[in-house]
């Protein structure tokens, strides 16, 4: 595959690939039409980019939606400091290969005080390396809109999320309180200081983002793929043993294992699973076997009861 | 899906552990089709949370981690089955776990080795109209939920009612909890005949009626041929999987432009979803409401330039001039154009709480494009009898039939034929909100003349002659069928004379 094309290029190389079935093709569709609505609709609309295969499904449909036009918006990844080397790597790579446009931030107040999944709990380190460290971006960027690569089947109270997600100016969403959405019209008027999540992923399951990964060839981080890495057991998860800032308890030990990820985030809060699936093929029917959900890798989800509705009424995404 | 039902049991042991989950039957999932939208739609206490929660369990959407956050949610109550309280599963937010109730339209997905499903779950409060039509406004299938023990309700009329407004035309009548009547056969039957002689007063043919347990799993997912071996029609999921999805194709070609793409001098491509009908290089559009004609000369995506798109389809549509185009026009087939004009006809539900002013105006969106719009209800839907009653405004929850008079000219199809080019949303520019969904019944005609699609007479009269008329008891009863516009004297004689020629 070519790093770039020009701009008005009509010819694509991917155009021997097989067409999608109809299922991935509606909703290929969907999230293409959404992209196009809020690109058109809002003055300046921003991209979280999380370098998960969710992001990374989400930036394919965003070049396809403006193709052979550039991405309109630059891309936003709001950085921990505390997530998986790989994960940065392959950010930078992706950046470069389809010139786009990144946007990095980095809480200053965490980065301060020295805030830590160890030190400060993953409670209350997601809320201000994650949640208050968004809030700060987009107020920086003065964004009203925001995509994001969620999906209602993720967990309960994002079942209830629209596609266009109402903010106020201080990023809170009232579940209670969401603007009715009816067929695919979408109502896109906001006052100055408010603002839009728009989830075109929000239909997709995570056996859909898989066989579309697969089907269209796009590049995902290495660490969904099963291979022999250091481990070490805590709080009930296998996490992985390559930083050297975590430091080992007394009761614990390396190992080596056969492991991979399901789903991505800072590398102390994410649980990897035993599998030996190397390839897309292995992943999807290790995945249409599974009986456990991709968020139960996530500790942050587990806080407490309805925690993520908490933090998304916060600004979370 | 043949297996019996109590095969798909689930075991524990004595901490409450799951230990077994019902029998995966998982063949690679072809997905030769469409997802299918579906709603459901039942009273308080029909089952219908346990309904989706069984079709969630049987076909495996459901995981252990979510299984065991249930049961830590659910402590003490579990249903006599020793299964987890469906309920919370679908009830997602804090307020409605407290609440016991649902209040907002959920999304779900689950598929078979056949196809894949997305519900929308919709609380069947009386209140909650405008979250039902919500729910039903993409869904090509509608589910009712009926007690077996109770039967048709007014709340099953009403949601009869409003799925068929909103343009479902195959419904499923689930009578559930038919373990509770002994699998009472001629129960059975009797509710599924009213049913029938209701749907048939809505105008729907494509009815199925299908006794069931949701709490045993019997006829959801698995056949409950064991305990109903007189039924032999087709399990819940089985009704599913064969049911069409809608399709826009046999109308002419809409194209609502979102945006245009101009990355360089060289390329100017009209960015869009096709909203009806099917196009090719070479085909003669319209862009509207501009009037002008041009030629489709390429159609790109990112894959391949293609040969033709279908309704359904992003594309980008390049054309052989340079002609005017902006978002919120519409490229159309030349031989088969949308209605358009100053005035429409239209049945909208109010969602809001302060219902939809008389004279006030509202943002109208269709598609892409936004314009001004005023509102003047006509009449409203009474849910009990059927009937439409005049009103001159309309309260949340309402359905009812308004005319839309617009500054600038519209774009639409009737509903009947595009349920995407004749569907809109108003918006209240005071608050931004969303207070209304509409379907486009009729154009309107100027002033004069008997007006053929919606068969409605508009009379222009002198503003005495006016009064006199709509004082009469007479008009009264036909108010719907006619509207009385004030004009003056001097105006009146010039209609007659433009009628006479």
């Amino acid at each position: 595959m070519p790093l770039t094309h020009p701009e008005t290029e009509l010819h694509n190389p991917q155009s021997t690939k097989p067409p999608l079935d109809p299922h991935l093709k509606a909703l290929e569709n969907e999230a293409i039409h959404i992209f196009r609505e809020v690109a058109a609709e809002f003055d300046r609309p921003v991209m979280l980019y999380s370098i998960g295969k969710d992001s990374s499904v989400l930036l394919h449909l965003a070049r396809k939606a403006f193709y052979p036009g550039r991405v309109p918006f630059p891309l936003l990844h709001v950085n921990t400091g505390w997530k998986f080397a790989e994960m940065i790597a392959f950010r930078n790579e992706i950046v470069k290969r389809y010139d786009l446009d990144l946007i990095e931030h980095v809480n200053p107040r965490g980065a301060a005080e020295n805030v830590t999944p160890f030190s400060h709990g993953s409670a209350l380190y997601t809320d201000i390396m994650k949640t208050e460290a968004l809030r700060q971006a987009l107020d920086a960027g003065q964004y009203d809109a925001a995509f994001g690569g969620a999906r209602r089947d993720e967990e309960a109270s994002r079942a209830k999320e629209r596609i266009y997600s109402f903010r106020t100016p201080d990023h809170r969403w009232d579940p209670r309180n969401q603007r009715p959405e009816l067929w695919n019209v979408y109502n896109g008027m906001v006052r100055k200081g408010e603002s839009v999540r728009a989830f075109p992923l929000s239909n997709w399951t995570e056996v859909d983002i898989w066989r579309y990964i697969q089907a269209e060839d796009i590049p995902i981080v290495p660490l969904y793929f099963a291979k022999k890495r250091p481990v070490v057991e805590r709080d009930g998860m296998m996490i992985l043993a390559e930083d050297p800032r975590l430091e080992l308890l007394p009761d614990e030990t390396k190992r080596e294992e056969v492991i991979r990820f399901r789903t991505l985030g800072c590398f102390p809060l994410t649980g990897a699973i035993r599998s030996e699936a190397t390839s897309l093929d292995d992943i999807i029917s290790e995945l249409e076997t599974a009986t456990v959900s991709e968020r139960q890798g996530r500790a942050i989800d587990r806080d407490q009861s309805g925690s993520m509705e908490k933090k998304k009424r916060e600004g979370y995404f | 899906m043949t297996a019996p039902a109590t095969a798909n049991a689930v075991q524990e042991d004595a901490a409450g552990q799951v230990l077994a989950f019902p029998a995966s039957e998982t063949a690679r999932a072809t997905r030769d089709s469409r997802p299918l939208r579906l709603i459901t739609c039942g009273s308080v206490d029909d089952g219908k949370s346990t309904l989706i929660g069984r079709l969630l369990w049987d076909t495996k959407a459901v995981k252990e981690d979510q299984a065991a956050t249930l049961r830590r949610d659910s402590s003490g109550k579990q249903n006599d089955l020793g299964l987890p309280d469906f309920a919370l599963l679908l009830d997602g937010l804090q307020a409605e776990r407290e609440q016991g109730i649902t209040i907002d339209v959920a999304y779900r997905y689950f598929s078979t080795d056949r196809r894949s499903f997305i519900v929308a779950d919709t609380p069947g409060h009386e209140q909650y109209t405008r979250n039902m039509a919500t729910g039903a406004s993409t869904a090509d299938l509608a589910i009712l939920l009926v007690d077996a023990r109770v039967g048709l309700l007014e709340q099953t009329r009403r949601h009869a009612t409003i799925a068929t407004l909103m343009g479902i035309k195959q419904f499923v009548l689930a009578v559930n909890k038919i373990d509770l009547t002994d699998y009472d056969r001629a129960r059975f039957d009797q509710i599924s005949h009213e049913f029938r002689e209701l749907a048939l007063s809505l105008g729907v043919r494509q009815v199925t009626a299908i006794p069931l347990s949701a709490l045993k799993g019997e006829n959801v997912v698995y056949d409950g041929r064991a305990s109903m071996p007189w039924y032999d029609g087709p399990t819940l999921v089985e009704v599913l999987e064969l049911a069409t999805t809608r399709s826009s194709q046999t109308v002419g070609f809409r194209l609502p432009v979102q945006r245009v793409s101009r990355p360089g001098e060289s390329f100017r491509g009209y960015q869009g979803t096709v909203a009806g009908g099917s196009v090719k290089p070479g085909d003669s559009v319209v862009i509207l409401p501009s009037g002008m004609v041009a030629n489709v000369t390429k159609i790109v995506t990112f894959d391949l330039v293609r040969n033709a798109a279908v309704a359904g389809d992003a594309i980008t549509l390049v054309l052989d001039r340079q002609v005017d185009v902006s978002r919120g026009d519409m490229i159309v087939a030349i031989d088969s154009q949308p209605l358009t004009g100053l005035a429409f006809d239209a049945q909208i539900v109010a969602l809001q709480p302060d219902g939809i002013q008389p004279g006030k105006r509202y943002w109208l969106k269709s598609g892409s494009r936004r314009q001004r719009v005023q509102v003047q209800p006509a009449s409203q839907l009474d849910l009990k009898t059927g009937k439409w009653e005049p009103a001159e405004q309309l309260a949340m929850n309402a359905i009812g039939k308004v005319h839309l008079a617009f500054d600038e000219q519209a774009i639409f199809d009737p509903y009947e034929q595009n349920r995407t080019t004749g569907a809109f949303i108003l918006i209240d520019p005071d608050t931004n909100n969303t207070v209304a969904g509409g379907m486009i019944t009729a154009k309107r005609s100027a002033l004069g003349g008997i007006h053929t699609e919606d068969a409605r007479v508009i009379l222009s009269l002198p503003a005495d002659l006016a009064d006199q008329l709509m004082a009469t008891e007479l008009f009264a009863a036909r108010r719907e069928d006619a509207e009385v516009r004030r004009v003056s004297a001097g105006r009146a004689s010039e209609i007659i004379d433009t009628i006479d020629g």
